[in-house]
């Protein structure tokens, strides 16, 4: 008996039980790509699908996985004063990173597919992809340490009311990840700002504070690399003198370059070995994702090249400027502090929320730049501006889309 | 346009002091010299290439003025004279369109270019291949009557002025009925001998027009045309301000142009001098000016026609992407098109006397033992047609090509306006993460598929539909399949909601289903763009 014998034995009747059915299609559609043929209209199609946009999406996001398990446990140890090599004792910053990102990551879905799901069955659709996506973006935009209830609340709020109350995956108006970590920032900032969030498994930021290790730690793992003879987590660590866990936005927001780099050097930040949310500190694998993203014609370059082409030109503004410590920064260093890259790359360019037109995109992706920088700059409680510039603009992308449809209409009239 | 260039400068003056502006308030907290001076030579030199850029555009402008020919003209060669390619010697000092959208499928299958007669015994004339038709058109023919080619066969109740007449001679066998009673097919078994109605065509040069238009309504010539916007028959009382007549064909597997037009010289000439005298404009003529193509003389040299020559992939060999780019289409001007084996049945009427529906049709696809043209009729038996073919079972039979052809029974006929049959095979599988790792090669216009580095691959293709139909998620896609100024997706989202202000505006008018089947082919998620199209053109149809 073959798989798909096997397989089709077990779905379940489609007029007796219509919401497992679905539950039963969205499983057997990523199993196996549906015989459906092509009725009316074309008669062939291309092999591109919606879970082939989105899974390639994901793999994109690979690298920034990587990295991010890796950086978890790598600013804990720093903050810790121990293993500050980068490789040094790899095992420990892999499984503690691992041991922060999974819970995150499987709670993320439980939450957000359990709603999909809920909602598919409800309206009697099958399951959209969108989540796939989203559920990768999330974790990758969460402090390490962020409680899991939130988490989850966040994740519902921003799947129930950012997208099935419009109707479901490709009728969103909020970019639903963005959602999820507005929601958090707005009904809980102490979880998602300041410089106690950035570093997971510390008491506080305070020198002498202690780590904090579950039983995974310091029962299981440590069993383990004992074993191998290998170095183990240490219970008994605090935090070193000095220590501050500022990311370098809040360090130049209170004294401007010169304060940054007296923590942390260039290199150090364009490679990502500083405290932020979990996937978008390390500069160059989030440009190789956003460049693996444009050559395989996913991503709209259009949108990653306005932004680029806003934050830069404001910041030039900004520098021109120069009221503030901040303003100061040259606009190239403004480029190696924060989630700009990855904003550029993930977040603006979900196509259901950005503007839909090739000219809009432009415009689109020129204002989240422009404002975007403002925002980081200017705001006084919280320096960074992609998340609250990229939700702005989504809710104005369709009318740049209207103006620029309208341009179109006007030449067709005026030439007819 | 000049205004706009004349802006430019202003900002980038404007541009470059921002962009200075950090090195100097640099300097003047004691920032590097070096760096200031770097900036500064760079300024200085952005903005003489600007100023003499600038002064290149007045240029151009100004010889534009004059009608002198601005690629000469100018201190740089345009960029994109310097990265493409230069055309063909026949191309040179030619009004050539270069369009970069669109997608050439490459499937298996062609046909050889060798014209075989095709031993086809029943024809068929189709009224559901006539868009807007009533559906029970009256039929003056009843079974076991004998028709020559030319008799009327039927005609339209609402617009009972136009003839649709008998493609051969032979008896009427069989009134076949659809839905609700509805008139699906009208099949005459063939003679041997073919008898033709003798036609007397009015003098070209010294009819009225009305004449000649009477004459075409009798002898079957009406129903050559189509009218855009729609694709309809045009009315009786249409005066076109276009006639376009593409000279090839781009889709996947089309039949050679060139090919079907050998040795029809004179009918063809004749029909484009008799579309002459019908419109109030120009009889426009689209040539192929693609890579390693050249059209058949007959096409070169026609006279009394405006030729433009067209380059790009599919859909460019399309009429309605041509008309675009030379004169729009809109709701009060209406154009003709026809295809060149239309244009010849016109002009047949004029040099042989006579209704000559004889069409050379390619029969294409992978299934098929031996891809080949054959000589046949309008409305030939495809199962007459593909008997010498193999069995065909688990494959689909279409009229025309598999983006914008219709489904036929393997039994089926031929459509109107058809001279391509495509034979592909049904994809009715079941696919172990088909989506994920496919493992028979498919074409795509995406870059995930490894396909993309082997430009020139050709893939067997099946019907399958490679995914499920989805919300629109993906944007931009549609444009870039489509080369017109339009945004299709946006006209189809107008459409879905009847927004006919937008419809209109975002130029529903100037489309046809075979102009977005390349459109609907790419969608991600698995749109019927095609049929939301129509769907579209007729309620604005209906509402006048």
């Amino acid at each position: 008996m073959s798989l798909l014998d096997f397989v089709k034995r077990l779905e379940p009747d489609k007029e007796k039980y219509p919401k497992l059915h679905v539950v039963f299609d969205g499983f057997f559609t990523f199993l196996y790509a549906p015989n459906s043929v092509t009725k009316g209209g074309v008669h062939i199609r291309d092999g591109m699908d919606l879970k082939r946009t989105m899974v390639m999406v994901v793999i994109a996001l690979q690298l920034c996985y990587l990295f991010g398990s890796w950086n978890i446990g790598h600013q804990h140890f720093a903050a810790l004063g121990v293993h500050t090599g980068y490789l040094e004792a790899l095992h420990l910053k892999i499984a503690y990173g691992l041991m922060k990102i999974l819970p995150i990551f499987i709670w993320t879905h439980i939450v957000g597919l359990g709603i999909e799901f809920y909602f598919a069955a409800r309206k009697g659709h099958s399951i959209e992809e969108g989540f796939l996506v989203t559920g990768a973006l999330i974790p990758l935009i969460m402090p390490p340490d962020i409680p899991i209830w939130i988490l989850c609340l966040a994740v519902a709020f921003a799947v129930i009311v950012g997208k099935e109350a419009f109707g479901g995956t490709g009728m969103n108006i909020w970019n639903i990840a963005l959602l999820a970590r507005v929601f958090v920032f707005f009904a809980y900032p102490t979880t998602i700002s300041g410089d106690e969030v950035w570093v997971a498994g510390l008491e506080s930021t305070a020198a002498g504070a202690m780590a904090e290790y579950s039983w995974w730690e310091t029962g299981f793992f440590n069993t383990i690399f004992e074993w191998f003879g290998w170095s183990t987590f240490d219970p008994t660590l605090t935090v070193v003198d000095g220590y501050t866990g500022a990311t370098p936005l809040a360090l130049a927001f209170q004294g401007g370059w010169d304060a940054v780099t007296q923590v942390y050097s260039e290199g150090q930040m364009w490679w990502g070995a500083i405290p932020g949310s979990i996937g978008e500190t390390s500069k160059p694998l989030i440009l190789i994702g956003a460049l693996f993203l444009i050559g395989i014609g996913i991503a709209s370059w259009r949108i990653m090249a306005g932004m680029l082409l806003g934050a830069v030109a404001m910041a030039m503004l900004m520098n021109a400027w120069g009221a503030t410590p901040f303003m100061e920064v040259p606009w190239y260093y403004q480029l190696y502090m924060g989630s700009f890259f990855f904003a550029m790359a993930f977040m603006a360019t979900d196509p259901v929320t950005a503007a839909s037109t090739n000219r809009g995109k432009w415009i689109y992706g020129f204002l989240i730049g422009f404002i975007g920088m403002i925002i980081r700059v200017m705001n006084p409680a919280y320096p960074e501006g992609w998340m609250l510039a990229i939700l702005l603009l989504n809710t104005f992308a369709p009318l740049i889309d209207h103006y620029v449809l309208q341009g179109n209409m006007k030449r067709r009239l005026q030439r007819a | 346009m000049e205004r706009r260039i004349s802006r430019i400068p202003r900002l980038f003056t404007t541009g470059l002091f921002l962009l200075l502006s950090p090195s100097i308030f640099a300097q003047s907290s004691g920032g590097s010299n070096t760096l200031l001076y770097a900036l500064i030579v760079v300024g200085a030199i952005l903005l003489l290439g600007v100023i003499l850029q600038v002064a290149d555009n007045l240029l151009r402008i100004e010889a534009k003025r004059h009608n002198m020919d601005t690629d000469r003209i100018g201190l740089f060669p345009s960029l994109g004279r310097i990265f493409s390619k230069p055309l063909p010697e026949h191309l040179r000092d030619k009004d050539v369109y270069d369009l970069k959208k669109g997608f050439d499928i490459k499937l298996e299958g062609a046909a050889r270019p060798e014209i075989v007669p095709a031993q086809v015994t029943r024809f068929a004339l189709q009224p559901p291949n006539w868009i807007g038709m009533a559906p029970i058109p009256k039929v003056v023919v009843e079974p076991g009557d004998t028709v020559r080619a030319g008799d009327p066969i039927f005609y339209d109740k609402t617009r009972s002025e136009i003839q649709y007449v008998a493609p051969v001679s032979g008896e009427v066998i069989e009134v076949n009925r659809g839905a609700k009673r509805s008139i699906a097919e009208v099949v005459i078994l063939a003679d041997r001998q073919m008898q033709y109605k003798e036609f007397e065509a009015p003098e070209l040069g010294t009819a009225s027009r009305a004449q000649i238009v009477q004459f075409l309504l009798t002898s079957g010539g009406w129903t050559m045309l189509r009218q855009r916007p729609y694709d309809i028959v045009p009315p009786v009382d249409s005066h076109p301000v276009n006639v376009f007549i593409s000279t090839f064909d781009t889709a996947p597997l089309a039949p050679d142009l060139n090919l079907v037009v050998e040795g029809r010289d004179e009918a063809f000439q004749k029909g484009l001098d008799v579309l002459t005298r019908l419109t109030t404009g120009k009889v426009h003529l689209g040539l192929d000016a693609r890579d390693g193509k050249q059209p058949s003389d007959i096409f070169a040299n026609a006279r009394n026609v405006e030729k433009h020559w067209f380059r790009g992939p599919h859909p460019c060999g399309n009429v309605g992407i041509q008309i675009h780019h030379v004169a729009p289409v809109s709701a009060g001007k209406p154009v003709w098109v026809l295809g060149v084996q239309e244009v010849i049945t016109l002009g047949a009427l004029w040099t042989e006397r006579r209704f000559n529906a004889e069409r050379i049709v390619a029969l294409t696809g992978a299934p098929l033992d031996n891809p080949v043209y054959v000589r046949t009729h309008i409305g030939a038996n495809l199962g007459d047609l593909l008997k010498d073919q193999g069995d065909l079972k688990g494959n689909r039979v279409v009229s025309g090509n598999v983006l914008a052809g219709e489904k036929k029974p393997h039994d089926g006929f031929l459509n109107y306006y058809d001279q391509h049959v495509s034979v592909i095979k049904e994809g009715d599988k079941y696919e172990l993460f088909g989506w994920l790792f496919p493992v028979e090669p498919r074409p795509s216009v995406s870059r995930t598929f490894p396909s993309f580095l082997m430009p020139d691959l050709t893939f067997e293709g099946n019907t399958n539909t490679h995914g499920e139909r989805r919300a629109f998620v993906i944007t931009g896609q549609y444009e870039s399949m489509l080369p017109m100024d339009i945004y299709p997706q946006h006209l189809m989202k107008a459409i879905m909601t009847r927004n006919f202000e937008r419809m209109e505006g975002l130029g529903i008018y100037e489309l046809s289903e075979e102009d977005v089947a390349l459109c609907e082919f790419a969608c991600t998620s698995k749109v019927p763009v095609q049929a939301i199209l129509r769907d579209g053109l007729e309620v604005m149809r209906e509402q006048g």
